[in-house]
C-alpha cells in the first residue's frame, strides 16, 4: 500500500488555495479493522478520522510546498484544531480544501475544511474542519541539518501533481 | 477615528487569548508568571503558531505587527561558541540575551546560565511587555 490519502488535485490557486478529493473504497484494507465485525456480523466501515487528518495534511502540505517549488522540506508540525461532525463510508467522496493562513521562511499555517460527498447526491456537505502548521525542516530552529535531497515530496506526489497538470510546480520536465 | 491606545491589561487579555489557542490550555492557567515551556508545555512549533497569532491579534489598519525571526524567542544559541561554553552562557551570551530581549527577565538567571533553561524563562509576562514595547514603539 503506498501512503497517499488523496487520489486527485482538482483545484489549485497559487500561493492561496488547494483542493484535492478522495474516494474511499471498501477495498482499503484498513477500513476493515476499523470496525471490524463482531459476533453478530456488526461490521462498521469507517474511514478513521486520523487518516482524514493525513489527507488533508498532504493536501495542505502540497500547497505549503508550491510556495516554495518545493525547495523546502514541508513537515507536519502540529494539528492545530480539528473538528468532524459526521461519519464517511466506503462509496462516499472526500474533498479537502486547503488555504494558506500565514507563510513565512520558518513554515506556515493552513485552514482547511472537510466536505462530503454522498453519491448520487451532487450537493457536497461540510462534515469538519482542520487548520494546521507546517516546518521548514532545515530551517529549523535546532540547527539539526537534513539530506539535501527532498525526501518529503517523493515520487508519489510528482505522480499527483502530474496528472493534475502541475508537474511545472515539481519541475518534473527538468528530470 | 483614532484608534484606542490599549492597555497592558487590553494586551494581556489578548495574549492570554493567543495562548489559549495555540496551546489548547484553559485561560486559568494562565497569569503573568506563566512560564510558557514549563508550564505549559510548548514546543518549538509552538513558538511560530505564537508568533503567528500575536502578529494577526495586534496588526491594526494604521500599523502592521512583524514579528522577525529570533525577535520574541532565542534561536541557534548553541551554534556561537562565543556566547555558549560546556552547556552555559557566557558574559558575552547573557549581554547578548539580555540586549536583544529586554522583554525577558533574566535577573534570576545570572547564576544558573543553563543553555538549555532558556527558554523556561519565557513568560506570558514576557510576551505581553514585548507587544507594549513594540506597539509604543
Amino acid at each position: 500500500m503506498r501512503w497517499m490519502w488523496i487520489d486527485q488535485i482538482i483545484q489549485y490557486e497559487p500561493d492561496r488555495r488547494l483542493v484535492a478529493i478522495k474516494n474511499v473504497s471498501l477495498a482499503e484494507e484498513h477500513l476493515h479493522d476499523h470496525f471490524e465485525s463482531g459476533p453478530d456480523g456488526d461490521a462498521l466501515p469507517l474511514m478513521p478520522t486520523s487518516l482524514i487528518i493525513e489527507g488533508m495534511a498532504q493536501t495542505a502540505g502540497i500547497l505549503v510546498g508550491t510556495m516554495s517549488r518545493f525547495q523546502e522540506k514541508v513537515v507536519l508540525a502540529k494539528v492545530v484544531k480539528a473538528t468532524m461532525e459526521k461519519d464517511v463510508v466506503p462509496g462516499q467522496t472526500l474533498r479537502y480544501e486547503a488555504e494558506i493562513e500565514r507563510y513565512d521562511p520558518l513554515g506556515a499555517s493552513t485552514q482547511g475544511k472537510i466536505f462530503r460527498l454522498t453519491h448520487p447526491e451532487t450537493e457536497w456537505e461540510q462534515i469538519g474542519t482542520i487548520d494546521l502548521m507546517f516546518s521548514h525542516l532545515d530551517q529549523n530552529v535546532s540547527g539539526i541539518e537534513f539530506p539535501e535531497e527532498n525526501f518529503v515530496f517523493s515520487d508519489n506526489f510528482k505522480t499527483i501533481l502530474q496528472s493534475a497538470g502541475l508537474a511545472h510546480l515539481a519541475a518534473i520536465e527538468s528530470e | 477615528m483614532p484608534e484606542t491606545i490599549m492597555t497592558r491589561d487590553d494586551i494581556f487579555k489578548k495574549v492570554q487569548e493567543v495562548l489559549e489557542e495555540a496551546l489548547g490550555v484553559d485561560e486559568d492557567e494562565i497569569a503573568l508568571e506563566t512560564s510558557l515551556t514549563r508550564d505549559l508545555e510548548a514546543e518549538s512549533i509552538d513558538f511560530l503558531d505564537i508568533v503567528f497569532r500575536l502578529e494577526k491579534t495586534f496588526t491594526s489598519e494604521s500599523a502592521p505587527f512583524k514579528v522577525e525571526q529570533g525577535e520574541l524567542f532565542p534561536e541557534n544559541l548553541t551554534e556561537n561558541p562565543e556566547w555558549v561554553k560546556d552547556g552555559k552562557l557566557t558574559d558575552e551570551g547573557m549581554k547578548m540575551l539580555e540586549d536583544r530581549m529586554p522583554h525577558v527577565d533574566f535577573s534570576g538567571f545570572q547564576d544558573d546560565r543553563e543553555v538549555t533553561k532558556v527558554a523556561e524563562l519565557i513568560t506570558v509576562n514576557s510576551i505581553v511587555e514585548f507587544v507594549e514595547r513594540k506597539l509604543t514603539s
